[in-house]
């Protein structure tokens, strides 16, 4: 596809079209529902009609309205976790590469260990020491990606460290601290800007998942994987309490791995050079 | 032993390189990792657990009714589970505890939570099992077709296998099973853990995401194999296309697809938390969503280091097989 004289591929634009359109119904939500999420609008589980678009769940509120309102839970979430990620991954990164020695070997296999189970696992501990609830779901799942941005982001310092005008600015006595954030960190943007696009739409499914364990937010809080559990014990009767809000994860999940996939495409020139 | 060197009864093995054994510095390295890996894992497991703000305490007394929680009775709980002690100590205990098998007494069951994950380990076992079953036909079928047909719905196919892999929220995924081959298909029952009838949705669920991984590997494996020499030798000689296809090149395009299979089974562990609950199957994946709902610490500690031990030697084993089927990754280790 061709704009302004750029080509971007279909990935990309689905990708980034699809997200858009989710921020703008999370920040439209409360004049975009048609009903009151929390408010009993008609009997209980009735099936998706002109009125009630995705039906109604058990206690009689709509189903399309909460799963509009749910968006804004889901990508705050999504926001959240990431920033803990990158933030906490990056710095840890950053000294363990820039520094190398024993900082470095100390860190490194720490991150190794924590690499060395499936993050979810990590994501339980924390949630099983703060308690159940929306606030530390978001913490869990950002400490969770910790190590994964601790290595990619060492990865790249230990390529930039090498390079000249890193002496060079190291001659001329400028602090090392200094260094990190003016001349490496930059340097690590495009492969946090992918990872943290794909992090993001993995945050908010592991999140859900979460949420739809009962470790994450509580009801009546409009959210998808809670939505997606309430279903589970009706979905013989009534199939649309589950699917609706599971159809909104897949949705916000799959654009973001389509545009993560893309945008490494793009913006990687060592991926680039690769496949020319 | 000197790095690289093998032991002299192997020096002809490269007659019959697949059956010398895995040297023994690369075993011993690895078991040493294994050793260090798990180490870090209990540390940093039951620090998290200790370190974070929450107080076990408060929150384990927190479902009681309020009346009955006096101070005294918080401090006695305390004195009784040794939180009293420096977190070294307590540490300690804790790991000469986990060394001789007893990983502490769950609270909330009153009984020792070596055996209750020993009673569940079976059915989380055949549910990774399954998964990895399914994960493998499908991902392994789909990848040779996509591989040979380049271009093709096959190929096209696979790409959304891939894409559905990482982007379905597994719970959701497997209602979607349910509704389709339990309600609208009466096939299979909607839940439960009664005989094999019952495993086929749950694994299918968790196979079908690691069929997409599995897919794109072996074509991409396939790919690189089918333009080597060797390949180019056997179609010269003459060989038919299956034999060519499945004795020659798949055997080795597999091999890169069975050192991801440890971590596919990770993947099972982590997908059991889910997918044990979606299809209500006991097991340690229910046990430890429970655990946490109960404010079980002992509990929760327990499973989650299992878990994480049992990932971390099935992926040894795998690496240590792909070591046995590969000269190539054997002599790159013994390096």
């Amino acid at each position: 596809m061709i704009i302004r004289g750029r080509t971007f591929s279909f990935a990309f634009v689905a990708g980034i079209t699809i997200l858009v359109a989710w921020v703008l119904v999370a920040l439209l939500a409360p004049g975009a529902a048609p009903h009151d999420p929390l408010a009993t609008v008609s009997g209980a589980r009735e099936a998706p009609s002109a009125e009630f678009w995705f039906g109604t769940d058990r206690l009689g509120r709509d189903v399309f309205s909460r799963v509009i309102h749910a968006a804004r839970v889901s990508l705050v979430l999504g926001f959240i976790s990431v920033a803990i990620g990158a933030a906490l991954g990056s710095a840890l990164g950053l000294v363990s590469g820039y520094h190398r020695g024993a900082i470095d070997t100390v860190l490194m296999r720490v991150v190794d260990a924590m690499l060395a189970f499936p993050g979810i696992l990590l994501a339980l501990v924390v949630i099983a020491a703060l308690g159940p609830s929306i606030t530390n779901v978001m913490i869990a799942v950002g400490v969770s990606t910790i190590p994964r941005y601790a290595r990619l982001v060492r990865s790249t310092v230990l390529t930039v460290r090498e390079e000249a005008y890193i002496d060079a600015a190291r001659l001329i006595g400028v602090p090392d601290f200094r260094i990190m954030l003016r001349h490496v960190l930059p340097n690590t943007a495009v492969p946090l800007l992918v990872l943290s696009t794909l992090e993001f739409g993995h945050a908010i499914s592991v999140g859900a998942g979460l949420s739809f364990l009962g470790l994450g937010a509580q009801p009546p809080t409009p959210e998808w994987g809670l939505m997606t559990a309430a279903g589970r014990d009706v979905l013989g009767r009534a199939w649309w309490i589950s699917t609706f809000p599971g159809l909104a994860i897949f949705t916000v999940v799959m654009a973001t791995n389509l545009l993560g996939d893309s945008l490494q495409e793009m913006l990687d020139p060592r991926l680039k050079a690769r496949r020319e | 032993m000197l790095p690289g060197s093998f032991p002299p009864e192997n020096s002809d093995s490269h007659l019959s390189p697949s059956t010398a054994p895995v040297p023994a510095t690369y075993l011993a390295r690895r078991f040493a990792q294994l050793g260090v890996v798990l180490l870090l894992v209990s540390v940093a497991v039951f620090s998290i657990m200790h370190a974070l703000p929450g107080d076990p305490v408060q929150l384990m007394l927190s479902g009681a009714e309020s009346g009955s929680v006096t101070p005294e009775r918080q401090q006695l709980l305390r004195e009784e589970m040794g939180l009293n002690d420096p977190l070294a100590v307590q540490y300690g205990r804790f790991l000469s505890g986990a060394a001789t098998g007893d990983l502490g007494t769950s609270v909330r069951l009153r009984q020792p939570v070596l055996d209750l994950i020993l009673d569940r380990l079976g059915s989380t076992l055949a549910l990774s099992l399954g998964g990895i079953l399914f994960g493998v036909l499908i991902g392994v079928t789909t990848g040779v077709l996509a591989a040979l047909k380049q271009g093709s719905w096959i190929d096209g196919f696979s790409r959304v296998l891939a894409y559905a892999g990482v982007s379905l929220p597994l719970f959701w995924l497997g209602l979607l099973l349910i509704l389709a081959f339990a309600f609208w298909l009466p096939w299979f029952p909607p839940a439960g853990s009664e005989g094999i009838r019952s495993l086929i949705l749950p694994s299918l669920s968790l196979g079908l995401v690691s069929a997409g991984v599995i897919a794109r590997l072996t074509r991409a494996s396939l790919l690189e194999v089918l333009v080597q020499d060797y390949i180019r030798t056997a179609w010269a000689k003459g060989l038919p296309k299956r034999i060519v296809y499945l004795r020659h090149a798949l055997r080795n395009a597999l091999i890169p697809v069975l050192t991801i299979l440890g971590l596919q089974f990770g993947a099972m562990l982590a997908g059991a938390v889910v997918t044990e609950t979606v299809f209500s199957r006991p097991g340690l994946g229910r046990l430890v969503v429970s655990a946490i709902l109960w404010k079980d610490y002992p509990l929760v500690q327990g499973i989650v280091l299992f878990m994480a031990a049992m990932y971390v030697v099935v992926n040894l084993l795998v690496d240590l097989l792909a070591a046995w089927l590969d000269p190539r990754i054997r002599e790159e280790a013994a390096a």
